[in-house]
């Protein structure tokens, strides 16, 4: 994804703007339906491209969460904010979506990882990455260089960086979502880490030398 | 004294405060005599920072045709 002009920040709605926002969507009006697309949409799209990696999938997605939304708008009881409520749709479908087009092999993410000798010490020590990456995160250039190594993760492991590291949802809920347990979610984030590590490391050691 | 397989096994928890404090100590004994293994811990610490700050904070604007899209599938379902 390259670096595009930013969406205008959502107007904030106070918890009694939301209410009759709620109310006027439940109530099946059309300008509120346009509103809640206008604040949302841009976040919720955003984010279906990145947990999809495709545009076309992301537009589908998109579509499907938003009516379903509208669809289901009488069973939202506030608990949460709108925002999370449709986050959570978002997600829901976009997981759906990748299941359901997971048809070929998952390639290993082995080959990502450390590699040790017998004696368990690493068999290629680290070595800090100094200032290029510490300013990093500044840099457009570099942050399209991390999107891209995310998108070269296996997928199960891209998603689950994805779902806790970037839409910070905790370990249970990512584990419920993507029907697998506790201790799968942890074992899969800790190895997409290491594995975008290794893919920035080649990076970083080249701007070393 | 653990090893560097067992040390990278445990980063994610050793970050979390999650580790007991022999493990902890443990921990703290290997990284001291191994600057490989620090540089590996900050590496990993980096990686966490960049991932997050890759797709910033303000998303970009969603194409206008997808929003007409999105309102004309609500029209038809309704």
């Amino acid at each position: 994804m390259s670096a595009q002009k930013s969406a205008p920040t959502p107007r904030r709605r106070g918890p009694t703007g939301e209410e009759a926002l709620v109310a006027r969507l439940r109530a099946g009006d059309e300008q509120a339906f346009e509103e809640l697309v206008n604040e949302h949409g841009p976040r919720l799209y955003a984010m279906a491209r990145r947990l999809l990696a495709s545009d076309e999938d992301a537009r589908d997605v998109l579509q499907e969460a938003f009516l379903a939304a509208f669809r289901s708008i009488h069973r939202f009881e506030g608990a949460s904010t709108l925002s999370t409520w449709l986050h959570r749709i978002v997600i829901n479908a976009a997981i759906t979506r990748l299941r359901q087009r997971r048809r070929s092999e998952e390639r290993s993410i082995e080959d990502l990882l450390p590699s040790f000798r017998d004696d368990g010490h690493g068999a290629e020590p680290a070595i800090e990455w100094g200032e290029t990456a510490r300013s990093a995160p500044e840099r457009e250039e570099t942050r399209e260089l991390v999107r891209r190594s995310i998108d070269l993760l296996p997928e199960s492991y891209r998603t689950v960086l994805l779902l806790r590291d970037i839409e910070q949802l905790d370990t249970a809920e990512t584990a419920r979502l993507l029907d697998v347990n506790v201790n799968t979610v942890k074992v899969r984030l800790h190895r997409a880490r290491q594995a975008l590590r290794s893919l920035l490391d080649v990076r970083f050691r080249e701007s070393l030398s | 004294m653990i090893t560097c397989r067992e040390l990278i096994d445990f980063i994610a928890r050793y970050l979390e405060n999650d580790l007991s404090p022999e493990e902890r100590s443990k921990f703290d004994r290997h990284l001291a005599g191994c600057p490989p293994c620090l540089s590996y811990i900050e590496n990993y610490r980096q990686t966490i920072v960049l991932s997050k700050a890759a797709f910033g904070e303000a998303p970009p604007p969603m194409p206008e045709d997808l929003v007409k899209a999105i309102l004309a599938a609500r029209r038809k379902a309704t």
